[in-house]
């Protein structure tokens, strides 16, 4: 990934940093400049608290070049606590049995491989929810 | 308005072309469609494609094939939207002649996919996702498509193997089609044993890399008894488009562009689904077909696996989908599967799809899709 473009992703992909609809208070990752629901601009940074549920899940086994040496390694899409859907990695899902609905929270990790320039990019990925952290049943 | 017509059809055959370059596959399919119609005249040629930049290294491409082809110095443009590029560039056509812009318009969707390797392909057609928040994440297209499919596993309690109906059926069909490329019919055990690719699709699930081209001309009706062959007219013919990223949908599992597409193109049609005798969908994956049936009225949410299980989606059944091997069957090359799809129809309308004859078809609907349903071209032809 090109060393500007990377710079630029920073706040959404350290922080989960996305934006927040004054007019209907929908709230959006990756950030949005219009609301599509309301059309309203002037939408406001929102950072997410990176608590999800899992909404599907796919394990790779072909992988596009840049991802051969995390290959096989597991996607997903997630519905955050506070409402969108975000496709990401998966992180230490290896032997975990997933399940629709399971509870996730966000980690930073690397995404993939070092491209030419050497730059090694991280940025969220979701993991089961520790045992430690999870509400007692 | 003027109303539009197909006059001349052309395509090679779906496969490696290892010896062929993506000018070589373009001019030919052109020169098929010229000679099909036995009109000269082109005032314009508007060329689909998707990748000829990543996989080709070669842009500028319509002024390409315009200079291969022989037909300088006519306008020629360039048409990209993703895999649906090829219904993308019909409508181009369809819009320049309605409009009274151009008589007679070129429409030729071209793709050279296999002089890359899997994984650079791969990467290349990540590029129709959101390069940002999808593909740099290493999230293949297999992988979106296999995210939908486990979901809609989910919802309605549905297992793998009820999606083979497609791949047998769109398999079935190739063999009788001679500019197919996989012509060898399959069985569920063959689907069931088929490597994964992301799971849960695998490989039967997929439409395969490959080269091709396939050209249709265009001109006003009114003008189309020049012809040599029957005209074909075009009388739905419609775009739409839904977010980028999949996951930014309300509901990933409700195609809106493929729905909203095929309404206004049946609307111009006067048309209702019942009405279509085939459908050309985009069976990029089995999951999409299952989607596109469902976004287009053929079948209730949930309900289209119990279509093709019923064989309803065969040739002799009452929506028969991928007469001549769809996508999977014969083949996907990416930027030219949109005109394969339209040269079919109307091969079918004209009564010329040899064994793979859908009897007394008079309107087909073909539909290109896309990303992952983030724009969908949908065009009605009759005869």
């Amino acid at each position: 990934m090109e060393l500007p473009r990377y710079h630029r992703l920073r706040g959404p992909y350290y922080r989960l940093e996305g934006r927040a609809c004054p007019g209907c208070s929908r709230r959006f990752v990756p950030p949005r400049s219009v609301c599509p629901t309301c059309k309203s601009g002037g939408l406001r940074p929102f950072a997410f608290c990176g608590r999800a549920t899992l909404y599907s899940w796919s394990h790779v086994l072909q992988p596009a070049r840049g991802f051969a040496s995390m290959a096989p390694y597991t996607v997903g899409m997630v519905r955050l606590e506070e409402g969108p859907l975000v496709s990401a990695q998966l992180a230490d899902a290896d032997g975990v049995e997933l399940a629709v609905g399971m509870p996730l929270e966000m980690v930073t990790r690397k995404i993939r491989d070092a491209d030419e320039h050497g730059y090694i990019v991280y940025g969220y990925k979701f993991r089961p929810l520790l045992m430690a952290t999870r509400p007692r049943p | 308005m003027r109303d539009v017509s197909v006059i001349g059809v052309g395509q090679t055959p779906v496969g490696e072309h290892w010896d062929r370059s993506l000018r070589d596959l373009a001019v030919e399919a052109i020169a098929e469609a010229r000679r099909d119609a036995g009109v000269d005249r082109v005032d314009a040629l508007y060329v689909g494609n998707m990748l000829s930049g990543e996989l080709a290294g070669q842009e500028n491409v319509a002024t390409l094939v315009a200079d291969a082809a022989g037909l300088l110095p006519k306008e020629a443009l360039k048409i990209e939207a993703a895999c649906a590029s090829g219904g993308a560039v019909l409508r181009a056509a369809y819009l320049a002649v309605a409009c009274g812009a151009h008589d007679y318009v070129l429409a030729v969707g071209v793709e050279k996919m296999t002089d890359v390797l899997t994984d650079g392909v791969t990467a290349a057609l990540a590029l129709a996702a959101d390069a940002d928040y999808e593909a740099a994440h290493g999230i293949t297209f297999a992988a979106l498509n296999a995210i939908l499919m486990r979901r809609y596993m989910h919802e309605h309690r549905a297992s793998h193997e009820d999606f083979a109906p497609f791949s047998i059926n769109a398999h079935r069909n190739a063999a009788l089609n001679p500019c197919a490329m996989y012509r060898q019919p399959i069985t569920l055990e063959d689907f069931i044993r088929s490597p994964i690719v992301a799971d849960p699709i695998n490989i039967l699930d997929s439409a395969g890399i490959s080269d091709g081209a396939a050209a249709l001309l265009v001109c006003p009706a009114s003008e189309a008894r020049r012809a040599r062959r029957p005209p074909v007219r075009i009388t739905g013919s419609a775009c739409a488009t839904d977010t980028l990223g999949l996951a930014e949908r309300t509901d990933p599992l409700v195609w809106q562009a493929v729905a909203d597409s095929a309404r206004l193109a049946c609307g111009q049609a006067k048309l209702k689904p019942k009405d279509i005798d085939l459908f050309e969908l985009h069976d990029a994956f089995t999951i999409v077909s299952v989607l596109s049936l469902e976004a287009c009225g053929f079948a209730d949410r949930g309900s289209a696996l119990k279509l093709a299980a019923e064989g309803r989606i065969a040739l002799e059944g009452d929506i028969p989908i991928c007469t001549l091997g769809g996508l999977k069957g014969r083949g996907h090359p990416v930027g030219a599967s949109g005109t394969y799809q339209l040269v079919e129809t109307a091969l079918q309308l004209r009564g010329e799809a040899g064994p793979a004859q859908v009897k007394g078809a008079s309107i087909g609907m073909a539909q290109s899709v896309g990303g992952s349903g983030s724009v969908a071209i949908t065009h009605i032809l009759q005869v």
